[in-house]
């Protein structure tokens, strides 16, 4: 077990690998009540096509999600029930790139843990429960399908790209999912469950070492088998389509524009692309900067209105988003700020403050126990290490921010989605 | 490990500091407490965004968010929320703890002097607040006020609270209405802020490492300039006992997929004032409360009803409120499915399964509370409305003694007020 330490921002991690594969990071927090178990899959929503044993498989779009719910199915019954038996809050999410198992809990941790681990490495699909689930999950894609921010960010993401299977909805549709058998579930576990392909992430008043024992005698030697992911053909570098829009149940237009950025290939870059994208985006848009103040001031956009960057393997892209009278307004705006910047660059002051607000920011953000295990997993699936921001953002210059602007934020890059009230409506 | 110190600064104006080292931040809290009611509501709710905007010394948003980043990234957000039938309305603010200042230097003392600053000292023209900002912020309060469409549960629980508590003041919502937000002006809303600074209950909160005796200095020298009034009373809170014999039933329709049925509940006047608020608390968990409880388990997981269907509590209010996602046709069977899950516990048909998990749930969130800086600020923001000093160690011994039947019997108690359903508009006859 290896012991990293990181004074900048009073953290220590425990690292360990164990013989299957499975990597294991604990964040050792004595003055907490509560611990903190996450136990993910680099699998996500748009892992749909890949290659296993020599066998090609298409699966339907929504199979990563719908598994991450039939995975609490046991032989005995339904593990969301034992844990929470136990006191725990457990839960999961499947985002694009990753599906995540998680409890919070204040007592009988090693027992929560031992549940965990168990239920995620241990499929049991039976076809009347999938069918079951059908409905269930066929209800939650109508309800999001209601979501007026989920449906703008959707489009944003099928107008950026033209190939990549993130411009797929994680859930699916109603018709994708109902082609979902117990076979096809039983061959992405196999494929994507295996300790190789996973990690496990713990904080809390916990004892590392136990962690790992526990890990050893629950999960089995598996060995990782070779899976070639398929992202489809080459994504251009432009936008698939400048504007998507759409009318829905809502009061004010909402809107997300995005900027298609250059992916980075797995590594420690990756961290280092993340905090450089928001930080370019903090200085283009963010709330101190003076286009925001304009925004603001102008009734264009109120305090709802957010930008950042976002990565996954083989696509990243900058986006700002929000409520707004006239979303076009908004991104003419952006766009004569990016060529300001182009042309003068990035106020030195303004720089240094920012820098100062993001490495604050993100320090506050370990208080929180799922940022650190989420976080981590992340990282460590794209190559990097988390805890290592403030030597990343050292190595972040003005200069830096100031070409990513020029280059990303261009036209050909650009795609707005906007979600209009309906005609007639309140 | 966490020691809570509650201290009177002054008349009416308390401060409940929590000292622990375990946070990278340190947390701050600042609300006015205020009688909910129509008349008030959209101005108490405006102000603290019109305060947000600038003060005397900071008068606009860049140079507000300039100081805010030279405080590390220094977070301060308007609250406006409503405990019972009390607007709580104010500032929660999040700053880097001192100990990870990259140079060692003081974030509390200045952190405080700008929370103050915010509050007392706005930037103003003519004596009154900025024409400008008081127009900006208004039009976003009327989004606000209308983007509660946007959300469907939220939307379909703020409908049930309207039509439930149609004549009481917790049918008002937190921001407000349309209309009297639309006719505030800055001479009004200066004229309601004055009011408000001299009359207005002030509870203060702090959360992180510093000593005790450094926050309420700290604090004390940042709000020095209210005024002194030994009558900063606290706000009140109506209870209603009985519900009407036959519940009254809204159906509304909008161009949605999902439907939504919410359905208030009223307890017989149990509310957290009482011996058997942790009975009550129980059997919120037992019936939908979390994610073993009955309408879990038999509603959605073994009928395969709705996608979800939960209950929570008005604590001060005493109400039940449950909130369900449905198929259109499936609104009588989720109705009396969920009905009869009630009528389960008034038999108190709760297996010791049931019973303990719920309280494990309900225990655990509570001592979890303590491991969260803005969940402790909103517990205590909570007691201080209700004028209660219990710490969640203390309610969670009371929640050891609770028994099966002690639940069945207040749930004998509940009583069903108000269905209100959301349907789609294809469902118009």
């Amino acid at each position: 077990m290896t012991k990293l330490e990181y004074p900048r921002i009073g953290e220590t991690m425990y690292h360990e690998v164990l013989e299957n594969g499975l990597n294991i990071f604990v964040s050792p927090k004595p003055d907490y009540g509560k611990s903190y178990a996450f136990f993910a899959t680099n699998y996500g929503g748009m892992d749909m096509r890949f290659e296993l044993d020599g066998c090609r498989h298409d699966t339907p779009a929504g199979v990563a999600h719908f598994l991450e719910h039939k995975m609490f199915d046991t032989k005995d019954g339904n593990a969301l029930q034992d844990l929470a038996a136990n006191g725990a809050s457990p839960n999961a999410f499947t985002s694009n790139a990753i599906t995540g198992y998680y409890f919070e809990s204040t007592e009988k941790f090693e027992e929560n843990l031992r549940v965990l681990l168990s239920f995620v490495s241990v499929p049991w699909f039976t076809k009347e429960s999938v069918d079951k689930e059908q409905g269930i999950i066929a209800q939650e894609i109508r309800m999001i399908e209601d979501n007026p921010d989920w449906r703008v960010f959707m489009n944003m993401m099928a107008g950026l790209y033209k190939n990549h299977p993130v411009r797929t909805s994680v859930a699916g549709t109603v018709e994708s999912i109902s082609h979902i058998t117990a076979d096809t579930l039983y061959a992405c576990h196999k494929a994507f469950y295996d300790p190789a392909n996973m990690v496990l992430c713990v904080a809390g008043n916990v004892d590392a070492q136990q962690v790992c024992r526990i890990a050893r005698e629950i999960l089995g030697p598996q060995s990782g088998l070779e899976v070639k992911r398929d992202y489809g053909e080459e994504e251009p570098a432009c936008a698939a389509q400048s504007r998507v829009e759409v009318n829905m149940e809502v009061s004010t237009p909402i809107f997300q524009i995005a900027y298609k950025g250059d992916p980075v290939p797995e590594g420690p870059d990756t961290l280092r692309a993340q905090l450089l994208g928001e930080l370019a985006m903090e200085a283009l848009a963010g709330h101190s900067s003076p286009l925001y103040a304009r925004l603001y001031e102008q009734g264009l956009v109120n305090s709802e209105f957010v930008c950042g960057c976002e990565l996954y393997p083989g696509c990243l892209f900058l986006y700002a988003g929000g409520e707004s009278r006239d979303p076009d307004a908004v991104a003419q705006l952006l766009k004569e700020e990016a060529e300001q910047i182009a042309r003068v660059g990035i106020d030195e002051e303004l720089w240094v403050r920012l820098k100062k607000a993001a490495y604050g920011s993100r320090v506050r953000a370990l208080n929180s126990f799922e940022n650190i295990c989420v976080g981590q997993a992340q990282s460590f699936f794209s190559g990097a290490d988390a805890l290592t921001f403030p030597e990343a953002f050292d190595s972040i210059q003005r200069q830096d921010a100031q070409r990513l602007i020029a280059d990303w934020v261009t036209d050909q890059r650009t795609t707005i989605s906007v979600v209009r009230p309906k005609e007639g409506a309140k | 490990m966490n020691s809570v110190i509650q201290t009177q600064l002054m008349p009416g104006v308390q401060l409940t500091a929590v000292h622990t080292r375990k946070f990278k931040s340190s947390y701050f809290g600042v609300a006015m407490l205020v009688p909910l009611e129509k008349e008030h509501a959209a101005q108490h709710a405006l102000l603290p965004m019109v305060l947000r905007r600038g003060s005397a010394d900071h008068p606009d948003m860049q140079s507000v968010a300039a100081a805010l980043d030279d405080l590390y990234g220094g977070a301060v957000e308007p609250l406006v929320t409503k405990k019972g039938e009390t607007q709580c309305i104010g500032f929660t603010a999040s700053f880097l703890d001192d100990a990870y200042a990259l140079a060692g230097e003081d974030i509390l003392t200045p952190a405080a002097r700008l929370l103050g600053e915010l509050l007392l000292h706005p930037y103003t023209e003519m004596g009154v607040f900025s024409q400008e900002y008081v127009r900006g912020e208004r039009s976003n309060l009327i989004d606000r006020i209308r983007s509660a469409m946007n959300d469907k549960r939220q939307y379909s629980m703020l409908r049930l609270g309207q039509e439930m508590c149609a004549y009481e003041a917790f049918g008002v919502s937190k921001y407000g209405d349309e209309s009297r937000a639309a006719a505030i002006t800055p001479e009004s809303l200066w004229e309601r802020y004055q009011t408000l600074l001299s009359t207005a209950r002030i509870e203060l909160f702090y959360c992180g490492s510093a000593q005790p005796e450094r926050v309420q200095k700290a604090l004390m020298d940042a709000f020095a300039d209210l005024p002194v009034n030994e009558q900063r009373l606290l706000p009140d809170c109506e209870i209603r006992i009985t519900a009407p014999e036959q519940p009254n039933v809204v159906e509304e329709s909008l161009d949605v997929t999902q439907g939504k049925l919410a359905m208030g509940f009223r307890t017989g006047g149990l509310s957290v004032w009482d011996e058997e608020y942790p009975a009550l608390m129980l059997l919120n968990a037992v019936f939908g409360g979390t994610s073993m409880s009955k309408l879990f388990m038999n509603v959605r997981e073994r009928l395969s009803l709705c996608y979800f269907a939960s209950s929570g509590l008005e604590k001060m209010k005493g109400l039940m409120l449950v909130s369900s996602g449905i198929e259109f046709d499936k609104y009588q069977q989720a109705r009396d499915e969920i009905l009869a899950q009630l009528e389960a516990c008034r038999r108190g048909e709760i297996t010791p399964d049931e019973l303990e998990g719920a309280r494990r749930i309900v225990i655990n969130s509570l001592h979890t509370t303590l491991d969260s800086q803005s969940r402790m600020a909103d517990y205590w923001l909570g007691q201080a409305a209700a004028d209660l000093t219990e710490t969640p160690e203390q309610l969670a011994q009371r929640l050891e003694q609770v028994t099966a039947e002690q639940i069945a019997h207040v749930a004998r108690s509940v009583c069903l007020d108000t269905v209100y359903f959301l349907k789609g508009k294809e469902e118009m006859g």
